[in-house]
């Protein structure tokens, strides 16, 4: 059923220290509302349970895409449509654009943003593994002022996030790696588009001939979050990819992920994807043609 | 009017026309345009941003209105289905439905034409790829999409001249 829309408040402050200090004064009481591709949702099916948010949409200080020597540095609403149409990141992190490819369609892009993809919190999101993969980390900010956190180990729980009750993301940051890296992304849903995940599989690697020096492997919809697979990239580094380190993988993987039945999918339908995925993944690196 | 104190003044341009328009900050701008504005061209199909059906045009960038709060529209300048062409005109995306049968139904074919017309101005000469991920956010259960597509083939080759062999 719709939601009462007059228990419902959303303020518009003028500028981030406004909305900043309305955090500060009511810790808890306030949050921030983006672009409404997910808020807008939970209101319409009567399933928003937080009453009071301020609106981000407006301000300039959580805009922009910023490229320097060391790093690209995205503001927490960046959306989708502005990574696609920024040639840095196709060229550099194809795997976030790929993931703002697939996202929704193009008026859900126009609306969606990172920020609001990270504090969603949603295991199934497409662009957090993406970002986990890269490296990134989050500007935290408050009014007592801004830190940066590693975006690994951010989320903390189904739905849980190392965010304090005053604090909001204002922007992200990937490092920008200058070596050759092999990218793998895919999405498996129940259609090509439109389509929340039953399975989201991201994955760098850098090699040396067939040996893996470094490897980065992150997987959504297989856990209380989206997952850093950081058991199964130590059981690849430093070794050669073969049938009996791919199975090693694999058994590595198939301990680090905790899928569940659910409307979408079967926990045991995920974790065959999973392995499935992970094993083309190594293939890929073999192959300089994919 | 219960709780009037919670409505918020937005002004905004639709199609053309300024208002200032009087509601609940969180109000769905499809809503609004319904029901305030009385543009019904704009459909509810799911009410959840899957379908296309309430697209429409902010600053020149489509949109779910069903998805879109009041508030977040003030100083934006919206399109509709009724601001696609002047009045009594068809734009040729239209002209193109109709020539093609792009349409059955009708529910789905206001968002289908917002879509593709915001497609055109993006991308002028699509690649049916092009046309497939840029109508991907509009759902029809009539056409089976190829009429559709079609039309706008046919519709980016009525706005250019032609090239002679």
């Amino acid at each position: 059923m719709r939601s009462y829309l007059y228990e419902y408040e959303l303020v518009s402050p003028p500028n981030l220290a406004e909305a900043l200090a309305l955090m500060a004064r009511e810790p808890g009481a306030w949050k921030p509302f983006a672009g409404g591709t997910d808020l807008m949702v939970l209101l319409e099916a009567g399933k928003l349970p937080h009453k009071k948010f301020f609106s981000l949409w407006h301000l300039r200080e959580l805009k922009g895409i910023r490229i320097s020597p060391e790093a690209v540095t995205l503001g927490a609403l960046t959306t989708y449509t502005e990574v696609l149409r920024h040639p840095v990141l196709q060229q550099e992190f194809p795997l976030l654009w790929r993931a703002a490819a697939e996202t929704g369609g193009v008026a859900t892009q126009n609306r969606g943003t990172l920020g609001g993809n990270i504090a969603n919190a949603s295991p199934a999101a497409d662009s957090p593994p993406a970002l986990l993969v890269y490296d990134a980390e989050l500007e935290l900010m408050s009014a007592r002022g801004s830190r940066w956190v590693p975006y690994h180990g951010f989320h903390t729980g189904y739905k849980q996030m190392d965010l304090r009750s005053d604090e909001l993301i204002r922007s992200l940051r990937l490092p920008r790696v200058t070596r050759s890296r092999k990218h793998y992304y895919r999405k498996v849903g129940a259609r090509k588009a439109q389509a929340i995940s039953k399975v989201v599989f991201a994955g760098v690697a850098e090699l040396e001939g067939d040996v893996v020096r470094d490897i980065r492997i992150a997987v959504g919809s297989v856990a209380p979050t989206v997952l850093r697979c950081v058991r199964t990239e130590s059981v690849l580094r430093g070794h050669k990819v073969n049938p009996a380190t791919i199975a090693g993988a694999q058994a590595a993987l198939a301990g680090e992920i905790a899928p569940i039945d659910d409307i979408r999918s079967t926990m045991s339908y995920r974790r065959r994807v999973s392995l499935n995925l992970l094993e083309d993944f190594l293939q890929s690196c073999l192959d300089s043609k994919r | 009017m219960p709780d009037d104190g919670r409505k918020v003044s937005v002004a905004c341009t639709v199609n053309g026309r300024e208002h200032t328009l009087r509601v609940h900050p969180l109000a769905r701008l499809l809503d609004v345009l319904r029901e305030e504005l009385h543009l019904t061209g704009s459909k509810e199909g799911c009410g959840e941003g899957e379908c296309g059906a309430c697209s429409v045009l902010i600053n020149g960038e489509l949109v779910n209105s069903c998805l879109v709060p009041a508030l977040q529209v003030d100083g934006a300048r919206i399109t509709t289905i009724e601001g696609i062409a002047p009045a009594d005109a068809l734009h040729a995306v239209q002209d193109a439905f109709i020539e093609a049968g792009g349409s059955q139904c009708g529910i789905c074919t206001p968002g289908m034409i917002v879509a593709a017309v915001n497609l055109l101005e993006r991308v002028p000469e699509p690649t049916e790829e092009d046309i497939r991920v840029g109508l991907a956010g509009n759902l029809c259960r009539c056409t089976g999409y190829t009429k559709i597509f079609e039309a706008v083939v046919r519709a980016c080759r009525q706005t250019r001249p032609q090239v002679k062999a």
